[in-house]
């Protein structure tokens, strides 16, 4: 009976220890899986506005992402005032309005194709529609394409930094924090 | 200590120390098999011996790859293709037996799905069997990442992106899996270092398991029998063999398993030499390029019927539907209510369901591979829901049959 509670103890004791290693290293692996510090830190992209010309896609990068450009033709930018939701994804920069998103789907993350004819986007993989302005036409995407943090710099579009205008739009449910 | 004593031959030596007939016979000559079975029983050899094909291509090909970003592509398709000796081989071996040994488990699991053989003791079994399907196509899903194409970089995309729950937005989870914000250089070497060490490691645990759980209950047979495998293993071994109902596993099944074992072969090799292609995407020979998606991205063959029922849906629906489908297969076992364990042909309406879940099965590949617009779409999602209401029916109609 001595024996058998003794036994009892060391095998409570030694539990204790791998216990508290297999916590310690579950960490410790946890956080050999997270992304570098090197990864996280690359990632701000400056884009030149006034390069752009109406109703064409541009497609630039920014932390590995495609990021889409598309500068807002005079008909587009009346199309998308008839529609708040429209019209408040746009940025505005020297008078000239500016669809900016991550071109992922957010469906499972493919990338929409633009029609200039049609002026819409078209997700290839799973059929997934969206307008001039990104926001989402048809299922199965859950929501418009999202827009990265950004600061207005002038004639510059800093990305990857966030300003008072991309708090706004995601305070009013806009886009979601990329 | 045990007593030895001058070894009268290699064998002996061996014997005395190791047991080596006891194994044999435990493991081999006194393993016993029903006789009333088809060539279907032997799909475990053949599984067995294309898992050990990958093996021994996947050790050449490991020689050459490179899991890097910049050199992945090349030293595939470039340095194992062109330059390495008989590397073509290799690779061609490894493609098709990936894409086979799908077929080849499906055919393993529709026939367990016939005879009832995940019933009545051989639970075990059938779980142990399903866990080696989810390690399979974790196997499948790291290796296609690996030669760095635009159809790895894309599947990976799309499939790491299922992590993040839909509406739940779990977008750390995603980066936590990636190690970057879309699949790069961490992501290419922690899949390079799943598919080659951690999931063959698991899959050799899981096969250990799925002998093991079959020792007890022992194989099926035809008719679902309940053999009292002892009283046939003593009637076969005092030499009644024509009026016993067993065989021995070594050498009377294993020579008609090797049989089988030998037309698949010819079979397997002449994909291997002639029609290859059929394994390697003509998307997967253009690199990896992170902005442009391909036209059309869809998994191989054996997935499709899974991505299919995502796909008709909204994101979240078509995850929950997803999910069901990923996990509803290793229920069997309760969901099938009925106690009898005779072939489907011999149960009523289940007869009907088995074929239902086969035909909708196929169904849903051929749609998950054509675009997803029209008709297309409509006879997906129907088929979708067909999947779904047939699990949900199933126990009430395994219920309601009648005791053979």
């Amino acid at each position: 009976m001595k024996d058998i509670s003794r036994r009892g103890f060391m095998g409570k004791a030694f539990g204790a220890v791998a216990g508290v290693g297999a916590v310690a290293s579950l960490y410790a692996m946890k956080r050999s899986w997270d992304p570098l510090p090197s990864v996280k830190a690359a990632g701000f992209t400056t884009l030149d506005m006034s390069e752009y010309k109406d109703n064409e896609l541009v497609t630039e990068k920014w932390r590995g992402k495609p990021i889409f450009v598309l500068k807002q033709s005079a008909d587009m930018v009346e199309t998308a005032k008839k529609n708040p939701k429209d019209i408040d994804r746009l940025i505005k920069i020297g008078g000239s309005y500016y669809m900016v998103c991550v071109g992922l789907c957010t469906h499972l993350g493919c990338i929409p194709g633009y029609r200039p004819e049609t002026k819409d986007f078209l997700c290839a993989c799973h059929g997934g529609m969206y307008d001039a302005t990104a926001l989402v036409t048809k299922a199965p995407p859950p929501r418009g394409l999202d827009i990265p943090p950004f600061k207005i710099d002038g004639t510059k579009l800093v990305l990857g930094e966030s300003s008072p205008e991309y708090e706004k739009m995601l305070a009013n449910g806009i886009t979601l924090k990329v | 200590m045990a007593h030895f004593t001058k070894a009268t031959s290699v064998h002996d030596w061996l014997n005395q120390r190791m047991g080596i007939d006891t194994v044999r016979r435990v493991m081999a000559t006194e393993y016993w098999i029903p006789k009333n079975i088809n060539f279907l029983w032997a799909m475990g050899m053949v599984l067995a011996i294309t898992f050990a094909l990958l093996l021994v291509s996947g050790l050449f090909l490991l020689m050459y790859y490179q899991p890097n970003v910049a050199t992945a592509f090349d030293s595939v398709n470039y340095t194992i293709m062109q330059e390495v000796g008989y590397g073509w081989l290799w690779r061609h071996v490894h493609g098709v037996a990936a894409s086979v040994v799908f077929l080849i488990i499906y055919i393993h699991m529709f026939t367990g799905i016939y005879y009832g053989s995940y019933k009545k003791g051989r639970e075990m079994i059938w779980i142990s069997g399903m866990l080696l399907f989810v390690a399979f196509s974790a196997e499948a899903f790291s290796g296609y990442m690996l030669p760095w194409g635009q159809m790895s970089y894309w599947a990976g995309m799309v499939i790491t992106n299922l992590f993040s729950g839909g509406s739940l937005h779990a977008d750390g989870l995603v980066e936590w899996i990636r190690g970057d914000y879309v699949p790069a250089q961490a992501f290419l070497n922690r899949f390079f270092m799943l598919h080659v060490l951690l999931i063959p490691l698991a899959i050799l645990g899981l096969i250990g398991l799925h002998f093991g759980a079959l020792r007890i209950p022992h194989v099926n047979n035809q008719d679902g029998e309940e053999i009292d495998f002892e009283a046939e293993a003593a009637k076969y071994k005092s030499g009644d063999k024509a009026g016993s109902k067993v065989i021995a596993f070594v050498n009377d099944f294993m020579s008609k398993d090797m049989m089988v074992v030998g037309f698949y072969l010819i079979f397997f090799f002449y994909l291997v030499f002639f029609h290859y292609d059929f394994a390697m995407d003509p998307v997967n020979f253009d690199p990896a390029d992170g902005l442009k998606t391909p036209a059309h991205i869809y998994p191989e063959w054996y997935f499709l019927w899974s991505y299919e029922i995502l796909r008709p849906f909204s994101t979240n629906v078509g995850l929950i539907a997803f999910a069901f489908a990923q996990v509803i297969f290793v229920f069997l076992p309760f969901l099938d209510r009925s106690p009898n364990t005779v072939p489907a042909s011999r149960r009523g309406l289940f007869k009907f369901w088995f074929w239902a879940m086969l035909v909708d099965m196929i169904v849903l590949t051929a749609m998950g591979k054509v675009p997803p617009s029209g008709m297309f779409s409509t006879i997906g999602l129907y088929a979708a829901l067909t999947f779904i209401g047939l699990w949900i029916a199933l126990p009430f109609i395994t219920k309601l049959e009648k005791k053979a």
